[in-house]
């Protein structure tokens, strides 16, 4: 048994909103597979839940009238795998969804709860950072949208007031059209496991020259991260093999990685250097171009 | 009326509509196999590591350790007891027999309806060895080494 409180399960987003507020020890419930490990575990502060599983209202993938891809956060990692939306226009994510636990995770474990837990290492964050998703979020009588890059305080503490609920994730048209993209996990085992570093990056080449280079990384710094000095220094650079050696230095740079029982700084330092080189590789195969 | 922390569910258990009142702390699988006595569903980490759990809810294969049992109300859930049909074993079923993929068999009643979720999703389509890897990822086992699970799994595709 889960030691549990209290239950209180929504039925709309308003009512989850309105539990919330009733309930300020609260906290949401989405697919659960981060809480009811937390409450296995007997950890504290997760006792009432106000409960979202599988609410209509926030479980959808489409396009709005002006081509932005909105995905509701109650969208579990399967649906983002079998969408056509996905597949035909963010590929990466669809490569980060699918580099997620096993199926039966995959079945349940949404992509707001992924970003909402606030870990350094979830899968879909990187791509969403390379992407500059922006999250929307209701409160009572409020409505706010945040890059995905300003919603991260430090691990486990993500931009999210009382009262507050992730709705959905937007990915203006600008970010997506004419790019392309590759998440590259390394993890000690192939599938079931936390990355050690995960790695996306999203770039547009016209006439084999870099237009926009944009690589982000989890587990490379406290919270998820956008590489600056790097995406800054290699715009408008030629697309060579001499290019992806650039790349491996410069990233060297904008990172920030720590030693844990995973893994050490100097071991994950060189996955990146190296992660960043085969990222790159295939998101500029997946451009068309060769090298 | 129920007494508080308690919750009323119905939903569909193999096929027979059941309306129970449980602990609203419960897990699907303790109300399983407590409180219906399916034992094929097993708990072997608790935590959604091991697949051991795994069962069909709307046909979608989950871990019935991290899944809330009020979550249940009103879908269907399917379990290795209710796979075989007037005595007969499921093609996924015999095929691990028939291939010799259980030994102990505490991973066996997760994979068996892993692979069955599989099977339903591959539509007869052929798969290759990864595809049916992926799709057991989830899934672990002490004992056979996988090879035979593999084969079974193959099997129960062509059949
Ligand atoms: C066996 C196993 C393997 C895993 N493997 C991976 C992996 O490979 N990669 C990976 O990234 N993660 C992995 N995870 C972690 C987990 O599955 C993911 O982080 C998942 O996406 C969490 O989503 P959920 O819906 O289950 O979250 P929940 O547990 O329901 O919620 C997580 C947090 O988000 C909050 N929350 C949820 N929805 C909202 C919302 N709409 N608005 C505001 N706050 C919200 C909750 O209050 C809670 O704090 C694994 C977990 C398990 C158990
Ligand atoms: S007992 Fe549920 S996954 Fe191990
Ligand atoms: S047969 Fe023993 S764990 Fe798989």
């Amino acid at each position: 048994m889960f030691d549990l409180k209290k239950h209180v399960k929504a039925r709309s987003i308003d009512e989850a909103i309105a539990l919330l507020i009733e309930n300020p020890g609260a906290r949401l419930i989405a697919g659960g597979t981060d809480i009811l490990i937390k409450l296995r575990h007997g950890k504290q502060g997760f006792s009432e839940l106000v409960d979202i599983h599988d609410l209509p209202q926030l479980r959808f993938i489409k396009l709005d009238e002006n081509n932005d891809i909105l995905i509701g956060s109650g969208a579990v990692f399967n649906d983002i795998i079998e969408s056509g939306i996905i597949q035909t226009h963010i590929p990466m994510l669809k490569d980060a969804a699918q580099s997620v636990g096993g199926p039966q995770i995959r079945n349940v474990a949404t992509i707001g709860g992924n970003i909402c837990n606030g870990v350094t290492s979830a899968d879909s964050a990187s791509s969403l950072f390379a992407l500059d998703a922006v999250l929307e979020i209701r409160g009572r009588k409020t409505k706010r949208n945040i890059p995905v890059s300003d919603f991260y305080f430090g691990p486990g503490r993500v931009d999210l007031k009382k009262g507050e609920i992730l709705t959905n994730i937007r990915i203006s048209q600008k970010n997506y059209k004419g790019s392309s993209g590759f998440y590259y996990k390394y993890a000690m085992r192939n599938a079931m496991d936390i990355a050690t570093i995960g790695c996306a990056v999203s770039l547009k080449t016209k006439n084999h020259v870099l237009e926009d280079y944009r690589i982000a990384f989890g587990v490379a710094g406290p919270v998820p991260m956008r590489c600056k000095i790097t995406e800054e220094t290699m715009r408008n650079k030629k697309v060579s093999r001499k290019l992806l050696q650039d790349i491996s230095q410069a990233v060297e740079k904008d990172v920030n990685p720590r030693t844990s029982w995973r893994a050490t700084k100097e071991f994950r330092m060189n996955i990146i250097k190296e992660l960043c080189v085969r990222a790159t590789k295939e998101a500029l195969k997946r451009a068309g171009e060769e090298i | 009326m129920t007494i508080k922390g308690f919750r009323q569910i119905t939903f569909s258990i193999n096929s027979k509509e059941r309306t129970l009142v449980i602990d609203m702390r419960q897990s699907l699988l303790e109300v399983l196999r407590e409180e219906l006595g399916l034992k094929s569903v097993k708990e072997g980490c608790g935590v959604g590591e091991c697949g051991a759990c795994s069962v069909l809810v709307d046909d979608v294969l989950v871990d019935s350790c991290i899944y809330l049992a009020i979550w249940a109300d009103g879908r269907k859930i399917r379990t290795v007891e209710g796979e075989a049909r007037n005595g007969k074993l499921s093609m996924v079923q015999q095929a691990y027999v028939d291939e010799g993929a259980v030994q102990c068999g505490f991973c066996t009643p997760g994979f068996i309806m892993a692979t069955t979720s599989f099977k339903e999703k591959c539509h007869g389509k052929k798969v290759s060895h990864d595809e049916i890897r992926k799709a057991h990822a989830g899934n672990l086992c002490r004992c056979t080494g996988y090879q035979n699970i593999l084969k079974a799994v193959e099997k129960s595709i062509e059949s």
